[in-house]
């Protein structure tokens, strides 16, 4: 091999190596960890940089050292090797230092793990519960309670339509909270487990079933807030996200009379008959947002995962049996039970929609009354 | 030659033919079949990585839809650990640990071949579960239930695949400590064998300690899926992040499986291009064992988000961290005894050198993962992801091919193309830089793990990262062509091959016989 190839090869790919920086730094946002807008979200921030520029510290000595020998300590050079491969007094000192600047560092993140941890004292609690794949949020005091899901149209995730500035962080129905007020999270789930996380607040924590995991967050800024679930959930996990509306204590207020409004007007639905066309408009709503995901909106399912609707056994079989599959799900599968999820009007107006949709045409269709007496 | 003759030398070479591979119980053979093995399975988890990257490289779903998309990150992590870094360690370790040992053979020859012999049905039977009725498997490599049990068809074949991959493990873990501690040559004391071997046993134990917990917990989940119980079933009065603790108290030390092997390879590597000794050799024997022994205690770390009672966190925060002084002991010794050495950089010195500076920056990353209240930030996102690609790829896998290009003039007898293994070695670290490198803004800007499309916010990095990802991929076939050209031919390399090597393994001939060392050579 030539001495030639030798010194040209590092200089191509230094010249590669600059471009890519140069695309790195034209690119619109930070580098950094964000700040976030909560006590805990800044002290987690300021614990990041800490860390941070010890490592970078560290690394200037150890990287260095590690340059200036390759630079110096060659052969090309004419260095000759020294022969020394031992040293007890600096190997304690360098199995020491380490563990003091550990130190160092564990004393402020204890302080802001502690601090992290005390749900105590808060003003207002929401109970989160974790679908496959949505949010539910339950105001534990004011009694509301709705579900949350993506709201990015199917045209934008495929392509089809130019992509919104919230695209994927955008939902129908945000949290409220007011500012200025200690918020407590009891995060659980449904089915499999999720995990909550507004990265501006500071905070992420699983969401199991079975089990209820506390946080907390204080927003001093009234503001909108995009978080995404941050663990693993199936099929649609990156399509579940989390948006939080902080506002001033009057428009919270406002804000929660008007969900109490509109659930007593949900409920003055379920007394109530309903025509087919009716039914049937506001069940193909229902499945779209709850159902399409995986049977798909043309009712098709997938093979092998999703059974199909169009035509299925169940859709097409007695309308009870229906109705109480879609009402307590079916064990070992994904399919959920929509009972809790799904106020009467509307699990009637889904079973109907399915029964009668993709050429189903049963014919028959379910009024919220048959949903009443089944739950 | 006649029959008597024949029969008079006891020095037979292989079998011929299909059967030299099938039937071989001779260490040097099966060490090929493990390297060349973990070389295909590094292309296939590579091409999924591939398709990962497609898709990421643009918002939006373009290629794949999310179930396939997730089932391509939880098969390139299985394929890629199980099939790649893991066998090619086995590799290394039957064809060098002998050797360096002045053994003639390993201890439990065939044993040696059912394991290897395993692990193309386990791999053909995971892969297998991509045509199956709902997909392979979706849930992630690390299996969490309730999850992992909606997976279709696919599911008691993902596990009985992991079941013979513990197998195989477990035996070739066996193999190496038996010929460890009984066939060293005389005068070969515990303290005097190279850090390769060293590294290598303390890895055995640490896999033999695992392997059986992975294999339990795996059954576990067969069991609730197939027979009725409720280990992790919350309704059932189970508990779903028991699993979680099992699973990571194989996972963490699992994660020093796949390197401290590596910290063995270039140890053995830097000594000989320094033309110095390892300086500490043997506080890196302690700092290994060390690590090891700390991998047991801190598996919590992977699950700080879990709910873990405060004094928990604190604990598992405490024991991560202490990690960090035994992994610095090592990169300084490195750094110490390249110090005031007579460096060259031939192709395995550039490639462990990459190791030592990238290992590091993962290493602070995982230092700055430790920290517990930060870690709810980083959790599940592309920082972990970023973190973990760089001690694996640049670490892990960086060692792997320090150690190919190392000993290839060894074991074939021919001397690689050094032109294009220095093209292979800078145009990787340029890639998986640019690859690797922007996970690191993208998990701090907020962008999840495991998402197949993302906020437009993530758009630029994605971009540069698929693009460093192409190239990196690309990169890897000039791999595969150096190593398959050095095979068939090449300059012939000489017994020592490299001026400051030291070792039993230099005074063999390159190629070595078929059987080495069948007398024992004595140590002084």
């Amino acid at each position: 091999m030539s001495a030639r190839t030798n010194l040209r090869v590092p200089q191509v790919l230094t010249g590669l190596a600059l471009l890519s920086v140069a695309g790195i730094a034209a690119a619109e946002y930070g580098l950094n960890l964000r700040p976030g807008v909560t006590t805990i979200a800044q002290e987690a921030y300021s614990l990041h940089m800490l860390i941070l520029w010890v490592c970078v510290a560290i690394g200037i000595v150890v990287f260095g050292a590690m340059f200036y020998s390759i630079l110096n300590h060659r052969k090309s050079k004419g260095a000759v090797a020294a022969q020394f491969h031992e040293s007890t007094a600096v190997e304690i000192a360098w199995t020491i230092i380490p563990f003091l600047i550990l130190i160092g560092m564990a004393i402020p993140a204890t302080k802001a793990l502690i601090a992290m941890e005390d749900t105590s004292n808060s003003d207002l609690t929401i109970k989160v519960t974790g679908y496959q794949w949505k949010w539910q949020y339950e105001y534990l005091n004011e009694g509301v309670n709705f579900f949350s899901t993506l709201s990015t149209p199917k045209e934008e995730i495929f392509n089809r339509a130019d992509k919104n500035p919230d695209y994927l962080l955008e939902v129908d129905n945000p949290v409220v909270v007011p500012v200025g007020k200690k918020v407590r999270l009891s995060i659980t789930a449904n089915d499999v487990i999720h995990a909550w996380w507004v990265p501006d607040l500071g905070m992420k924590k699983d969401a199991i079933p079975g089990f209820i995991n506390e946080m907390w967050f204080n927003i001093d800024t009234p503001g909108t807030y995009r978080g995404q679930c941050a663990e693993l959930c199936g099929k649609d996990h990156g399509f579940m996200p989390i948006v939080v509306v902080a506002k001033e204590q009057a428009e919270y207020d406002t804000w929660v009379a008007d969900q109490l409004k509109m659930a007593d007007a949900a409920a003055a639905d379920s007394n109530r008959d309903f025509t087919m066309a009716e039914l049937m408009a506001r069940g193909e709503k229902v499945y779209t947002s709850n159902c399409a995901a995986c049977h798909q909106a043309n009712g098709e399912g997938v093979p092998g995962a999703f059974p199909a609707l169009k035509g299925g056994v169940i859709t097409t079989g007695p309308a009870a049996e229906h109705l109480a599959l879609v009402m307590n799900g079916k064990a070992g599968t994904a399919m959920a039970a929509f009972a809790g999820q799904l106020n009467d009007a509307d699990l009637a107006a889904v079973v109907t929609y399915e029964r009668n949709a993709w050429g189903n045409n049963k014919g028959d269709v379910v009024q919220p009354a048959a949903v009443k007496a089944a739950r | 030659m006649s029959t008597a003759a024949a029969h008079d030398a006891h020095d037979h070479g292989p079998a011929s033919g299909l059967s030299r591979w099938i039937f071989t119980t001779n260490h040097k053979d099966i060490g090929t079949l493990y390297l060349l093995f973990s070389l295909l399975m590094f292309f296939v988890g590579g091409a999924m990585a591939m398709v990962i990257r497609a898709e990421l490289f643009q918002p939006g779903l373009q290629f794949v839809n999310p179930m396939f998309f997730n089932t391509m990150t939880t098969m390139h992590a299985l394929i890629m650990i199980f099939g790649a870094v893991m066998p090619a360690f086995v590799g290394l370790a039957n064809w060098l640990i002998p050797i360096m040992l002045g053994a003639p053979d390993m201890a439990l020859p065939r044993m040696n071949n059912w394991s290897f012999w395993i692990l193309p049905f386990a791999f053909t039977m995971l892969l297998s579960t991509l045509f199956m009725d709902g997909g392979g498997p979706a849930g992630g490599w690390t299996l969490y239930p309730p999850l992992v049990l909606q997976t279709g068809d696919a599911f008691p074949f993902v596990i009985f695949s992991i079941h013979m991959m513990g197998l195989s493990s477990i035996m070739g873990a066996i193999n190496v400590v038996v010929t460890i501690l009984n066939m060293r040559a005389p005068g070969m004391t515990l303290m005097k064998m190279p850090l390769f071997v060293w590294t290598w046993l303390i890895t055995a134990y640490l896999l033999i300690a695992v392997m059986p917990v992975l294999a339990g917990a795996v059954t576990m989940l067969l069991t609730d899926k197939f027979f009725g119980t409720s280990f992790f079933s919350a309704a059932g009065g189970g508990d779903p992040v028991m699993f979680q603790h099992i699973f990571w108290f194989f996972g963490h030390p699992e994660v020093y499986i796949l390197i401290l092997p590596a910290f063995g390879i270039v140890s053995q590597i830097i000594p000989t291009f320094a033309r110095k000794p390892l300086f500490g050799y043997s506080s890196m024997v302690y700092a290994t064992a060390s690590i090891a022994f700390l991998s047991f205690l801190v598996w919590a770390h992977h699950m700080f988000t879990v709910g873990m009672p405060l004094a928990g966190e604190l604990f598992f925060m405490y024991a991560t961290m202490l990690i960090a002084v035994p992994t610095g002991v090592k990169v300084f010794n490195w750094v110490s005894t390249m110090w005031k050495g007579s460096m060259t950089f031939e192709t395995p010195m550039l490639f462990a050198l990459g190791f030592v500076f990238m290992f590091t920056i993962g290493g602070f990353s995982g230092l700055m993962l430790a920290i517990a209240p930060v870690d709810f930030q980083y959790h599940d996102t592309y920082f972990v992801v970023a973190h973990f690609h760089y001690v694996l790829v640049t670490g892990a896998i960086y060692a792997i091919m320090a150690g190919a290009y190392y000993w290839l003039p060894k074991w074939t007898g021919n001397m690689y193309n050094e032109t294009l293994g220095k093209w292979h070695f800078w145009l990787s670290t340029i890639f998986v830089n640019v690859l690797f490198f922007p996970q690191h803004f993208l998990g701090l800007a907020g962008m999840p793990r495991r998402i197949p499309d993302y906020s437009i916010q993530f758009t630029e990095f994605n971009v540069i990262s698929s693009l460093g990802g192409f190239a990196f991929g690309l990169t890897q076939l000039l791999f595969a062509y150096i190593v398959i050209s050095t095979i068939r031919g090449g300059k012939k390399a000489t017994d020592q091959v490299w001026e400051g090597a030291e070792g039993l393994e230099w005074t063999l001939p390159s190629p070595p016989p078929y059987h080495s060392f069948t007398t024992a050579p004595v140590i002084k």
